[in-house]
């Protein structure tokens, strides 16, 4: 760091040095990164979510909720070998960025450079258009876009893209409650809980939870939604949030709801939980709900 | 329980066989339909104008498939939230249509309507939509090309399993199911 600031202080000569050596990144790479990665999110099952369903055929007692998860590793099976998605609602494009500081892009606007990469994606990808351009008068926009950006500073020269195709069925049984403080852990627990209960048969379990606790109600809200881009079966970095998302799994996987809410054991293959520090007065949770397939997929430029 | 074969119309004899948590594989034309084309058939009905397709004994299948690629019959095909129809639906049963395959619960309204018209609720499996494609043998779009993947298809299967969640005598399979493995006192 020293030196970069010494560098644009010192002397013209250094200044124009450092930058030339800036990475650029093509407005024109970041399309084709971002089609690739809505086909690849739609179609390939990721390796986590297939280590799961297997893991939850072992443990599940129900003999329809044991068949429908052989079902689903066969049906991502069929559309990698068949290069179909695996699911027809093939989402709303949310993308995630992490900019490195030290990136310049070049050649277009970096916005519009990801919308053409889901344009491109879903047209050639064969994958269905499910957007409407208003949300009242609902005419289908038919080509995906917009999508939505989520797009973080960070220190670097790379540029991490992951696209994560939402659902509307799960994504329609999500939820937000600003609870008291006095509300506490059980609180969190059991509006957790009461939204899978809720949810039912609805989101396609077996379900991926995210949960966002603290911040503000966007910000909790943007921590569930981040959360799902964790491997399932991953461990949580924090300790106690390692244990809350056991026994919010423990607890969920009680319900009874089990794959495709036809009763069983295997209601959610994983929970995972992210908080942030909160007001005094709030104590924000937002739950997003994710069928199993938990989409998404990245690279780094 | 072993595996019941029909096909479209379906009569009341077959009807009234089928119980909550039955397993079926359906065969024959089956019909697409998902919220805007039910938003507009419903409309039609309340206007007393014809509708696009006879329902009278038919099923719809609620989904709205990804394209197909060239070669293939149809994209991925699994059911979307039923739920989401459950305002039009009675309106449709009282028209006369008998079957709906989607996924996720009905409203009591309409568990009421399927038990007063004698219809029935199936479930296919969502997600599995890959898989549910290999099914489908012909896709045609009868109703409404301009709503996209909500047009109304007409699509022709062969032994499409699905579930009874909702029989004609009032019954639901998914509070029969979970009854079954909900852990008391969690």
């Amino acid at each position: 760091m020293t030196a970069i600031y010494t560098s644009r202080t010192n002397s013209a000569n250094t200044a124009l040095r450092g930058a030339l050596e800036i990475k650029k990144i093509h407005c024109h790479f970041i399309t084709k990164a971002v089609a690739k990665l809505c086909c690849d999110a739609c179609i390939h099952l990721g390796q986590d979510v297939l280590t799961a369903l297997e893991k939850g055929i072992q443990q599940e007692t129900s003999p329809t909720g044991k068949e429908i998860l052989e079902i689903l590793v066969k049906n991502a099976h069929i559309a990698t070998a068949e290069n179909i998605p695996m699911c027809q609602d093939t989402g709303f494009a949310v993308v995630f960025v992490e900019l490195g500081q030290d990136v310049h892009i070049t050649d277009g606007d970096f916005n519009e450079a990801i919308n053409e990469g889901v344009r491109q994606g879903y047209q050639d990808g064969y994958l269905r258009k499910s957007i409407v351009s208003h949300p009242l008068k609902r005419v289908n926009t038919g080509d995906n876009t917009p999508c939505i950006i989520h797009t973080k500073i960070v220190p670097g020269e790379n540029i991490k893209i992951t696209v994560a195709p939402k659902g509307g069925g799960s994504e329609n049984m999500s939820a937000l409650k600003m609870l008291k403080p006095a509300d506490g852990l059980n609180g969190v627990k059991n509006f957790v809980i009461e939204t899978v209960k809720a949810a039912g048969p609805n989101p396609c379990p077996p379900l991926v939870i995210g949960v966002g606790i603290g911040g503000t109600m966007e910000k909790a809200a943007m921590m569930a939604k981040e959360s799902l881009l964790r491997d399932v079966g991953s461990v949580n970095p924090l300790a106690d949030l390692v244990v809350l998302e056991q026994e919010l799994l423990t607890e969920i996987n009680k319900l009874g709801i089990g794959p495709q809410g036809l009763g069983g054991k295997i209601t959610a293959l994983a929970v995972h939980v992210e908080i942030f520090a909160a007001h005094i007065a709030s104590l924000p949770v937002a739950v997003n709900i994710n069928c199993h397939a938990a989409r998404h997929k990245s690279v780094i430029l | 329980m072993s595996t019941i074969k029909i096909t479209p119309p379906l009569t009341d004899a077959v009807i009234q066989n089928l119980r909550a948590g039955q397993q079926v594989l359906i065969s024959g034309d089956i019909y697409t339909g998902r919220d805007a084309a039910h938003k507009r058939l419903v409309e039609l009905i309340q206007n007393k104008q014809p509708l696009p397709v006879d329902f009278n004994g038919q099923i719809i299948y609620y989904v709205g498939p990804t394209p197909a690629r060239p070669g293939q019959i149809i994209g991925a095909a699994g059911p979307t939230t039923a739920g989401r129809m459950d305002v039009y639906t009675p309106q449709l049963l009282e028209y006369g249509l008998k079957g709906m395959i989607g996924k996720g619960k009905r409203s009591p309204e309409v568990i009421k309507a399927i038990q007063q018209h004698q219809a029935v609720y199936f479930a296919a499996i969502g997600g599995a939509a890959a898989l549910i494609s290999k099914c489908i043998k012909a896709a045609e779009i009868v109703a409404y090309p301009e709503l996209g993947p909500e047009a109304i298809y007409r699509l022709t299967v062969a032994d499409f399993p699905a579930i009874v969640i909702n029989d004609a005598f009032g019954n639901d399979f998914y509070d029969q199911g979970v009854q079954q493995y909900l852990k008391k006192g969690s």
